[in-house]
């Protein structure tokens, strides 16, 4: 009914005091666009460090493990089975088992055929020397299948110089660790002379390089395909050391996990164990964004506040006669009320544009790392949740902002107003 | 207090003449027994329905005019209308123009009320409080600011808003000659009426 007449006094209100609106608003914006710009960069970045575990890690690795003997036979013996006893006499030593998944064919098919799965692939590690004249630096090949390791864990941001499906051309190709290649003095199209620990000796062309930024790593694997690594490791074309698995859904990792080692009598861990960290990390880097974009919108909550405040103090006589005029304690409240929301929407639409334009900025900076060869710019996440999150939060601050003094103007009384003039 | 009736209320300061006249407008509900209006009953309502009962029914001019500064003259005269809500934008600027023509303003009617002067003020604020065309309209030393012509302009109006268009004046003055020429004058001392001529 009303409503047109107290928006036009907040309004008005406003305009006549265009500075002070303005660097009420402008609190506004700015709590807006850090919390923005913060979000937007913090979950990017969160994203691609997720990206560098997540994607490239296996969820689940089923694998073979050297173990000595969980039940020593001394214990099977009856005087000694209580615990009060201490074994002095352990006889069976870890037994040299084939270091090959057993029935990894066979393993790989069934998984295959599981609905959480998206998808699964063998790798094969040997072990070998790189020669260079009369030095021999250790290593370590990975027989992989490219286009799998491509497909399921991004494998291709490691590798640069060529592509992993080089390796799929070329019987002989390698994809060699950049610090390997670095010290052997190196190039794509090279051929890289290798020994194998039983003596025979095999020569690679360089298809790529690969570089995960972790010196060890570099330092030591190289990537060659499934076939030429079981023929390192002196192999037949059933030998597998690793199936690595991708899930559908990340959260199906730790239930599968037990599922897989018990039903197949293998050993297998997931990523939340292997990378317990990590999850952490994340988490607090989203906490610490949020507690300091939530302190910023506070921070300009109050400045509103102060505002309304004085502007009420200002407004006394005004207050007073709409209020003899007919007008409401609610109508009054209403008009202080429109003034915050008006300063919040303004500033917060100022600050989303704000946020977008600097995140704009941010994703076109330059950002080069050695650990993530192939990303050029700083990673931004232009998620539309944020936008909406912020624009809520700036109504609801500046809402409780006005609220209070709106209140106070509301239970202004008129008569003591007007008889004290 | 009839329709049509144009009451003073007289006394010295502190007797309690402004303190009738702020209860009788309701904005004061501290007080026993009861006031009517127009046959209703104001006793005992919301300070919700009783600012809708000043909206619709009672105008006020105070000593102090009480314009709103950053509004203009139109738009001050406007704002109980669209208070009220009856009438279209239009039709209550349509109103309050005629207002100020009326009372010999409409000249100014773009201004800003803070750039005309005490004694159009005054008048403006009369129109204001005619816009909704009340029944009566109460005044707190209407003319106290104004100099002596103004003020007698000021009664003029009033005067003639009482037998043109038959409203209602409850005035509170310490100004003898304007409460000699009302037509009923209700003297006050210590909180008590003492006399009614």
């Amino acid at each position: 009914m009303n409503n047109s007449v107290l928006v036009k006094i907040a309004r008005t209100h406003l305009v006549e005091r265009k500075k002070q609106s303005i660097i009420a608003a402008l609190g506004v914006t700015f709590g807006i666009g850090t919390y923005i710009i913060l979000m937007s960069f913090m979950t990017g970045l969160n994203g691609l460090l997720d990206g560098l575990i997540l994607n490239r890690t296996p969820h689940i690795r089923i694998y073979n493990e050297v173990e000595a003997s969980k039940v020593q036979p001394i214990e099977m013996a009856d005087p000694f089975k209580d615990s009060g006893f201490v074994h002095v006499v352990e006889n069976v030593k870890p037994r040299r088992s084939h270091a090959s998944i057993r029935n990894n064919q066979g393993i790989k098919l069934a998984l295959q055929k599981d609905p959480r799965v998206k998808g699964i692939t063998p790798l094969v590690s040997a072990r070998v020397f790189y020669q260079s004249g009369s030095v021999l630096l250790n290593g370590n090949l990975m027989g992989i299948d490219a286009i799998a390791q491509e497909k399921l864990f991004n494998f291709n941001q490691y590798v640069i110089g060529g592509k992993p499906d080089d390796l799929d051309n070329s019987k002989n190709g390698i994809i060699l660790g950049a610090g390997v290649a670095k010290k052997l003095r190196l190039k794509v199209g090279d051929y890289v002379p290798l020994i194998t620990p039983n003596g025979e000796s095999m020569r690679l062309k360089i298809v790529a390089f690969f570089q995960s930024g972790l010196a060890d790593v570099d330092n030591t694997q190289s990537y060659v395909n499934i076939k030429t690594a079981q023929m390192a490791a002196n192999e037949g074309p059933s030998y597998a050391t690793d199936l690595y698995i991708k899930l559908k859904d990340i959260e199906n990792a730790i239930p599968m996990t037990a599922e897989i080692s018990e039903s197949f009598g293998v050993h297998a861990v997931d990523i939340n164990t292997a990378n317990a960290q990590f999850e952490t990390g994340t988490s607090i880097r989203n906490l610490i964004s949020y507690a300091v974009s939530i302190t910023l919108l506070i921070v300009a909550g109050f400045g509103i506040y102060n505002i309304l405040n004085m502007l009420i103090y200002e407004k006394m006589n005004d207050i007073a006669i709409l209020k003899a005029m007919g007008f409401s304690g609610g109508d009054v409240k209403r008009i202080f009320i429109y003034q915050a929301l008006l300063i919040g929407i303004i500033g917060g639409a100022v600050g989303l544009l704000m946020g977008y334009g600097v995140s704009v900025l941010i994703s076109k900076a330059p950002f080069e790392t050695e650990a993530l060869p192939t990303v050029k710019t700083f990673p931004v996440n232009f998620e539309l949740a944020f936008y909406i999150g912020g624009s809520l939060f700036a109504l609801v601050t500046t809402f409780f902002a006005g609220y209070l003094p709106a209140r106070k103007a509301s239970k202004i009384d008129p008569v003591e107003i007007i008889r004290g003039q | 207090m009839n329709k049509g009736d144009f009451v003073s209320i007289q006394g010295k300061s502190g007797c309690g003449k402004s303190t009738l006249l702020y209860l009788l407008s309701t904005m004061d509900t501290n007080y026993e027994g009861e006031i009517w209006l127009k046959g209703e009953l104001l006793t005992g309502k919301s300070p919700n329905e009783l600012a809708k009962v000043r909206n619709e029914h009672i105008g006020f001019v105070f000593q102090f005019h009480y314009l709103l500064p950053e509004f203009s003259v139109l738009e001050n005269v406007m704002m109980p209308a669209l208070k009220l809500g009856l009438k279209s934008r239009a039709e209550v600027e349509h109103i309050a123009y005629e207002k100020l023509k009326m009372l010999d303003i409409a000249e100014q009617a773009r201004k800003r009320a803070t750039q005309i002067s005490g004694g159009q003020k005054q008048r403006v604020a009369i129109a204001r409080a005619l816009i909704n065309d009340p029944d009566i309209i109460m005044g707190d030393e209407p003319t106290g600011n104004l100099d002596s012509k103004n003020a007698d302009l000021v009664f003029g109006i009033l005067k003639d808003l009482t037998n043109s268009l038959g409203m209602s004046m409850l005035i509170v003055t310490h100004d003898d000659d304007f409460a000699k020429r009302t037509d009923r004058v209700i003297t006050m001392a210590d909180g008590k009426i003492i006399s009614e001529r």
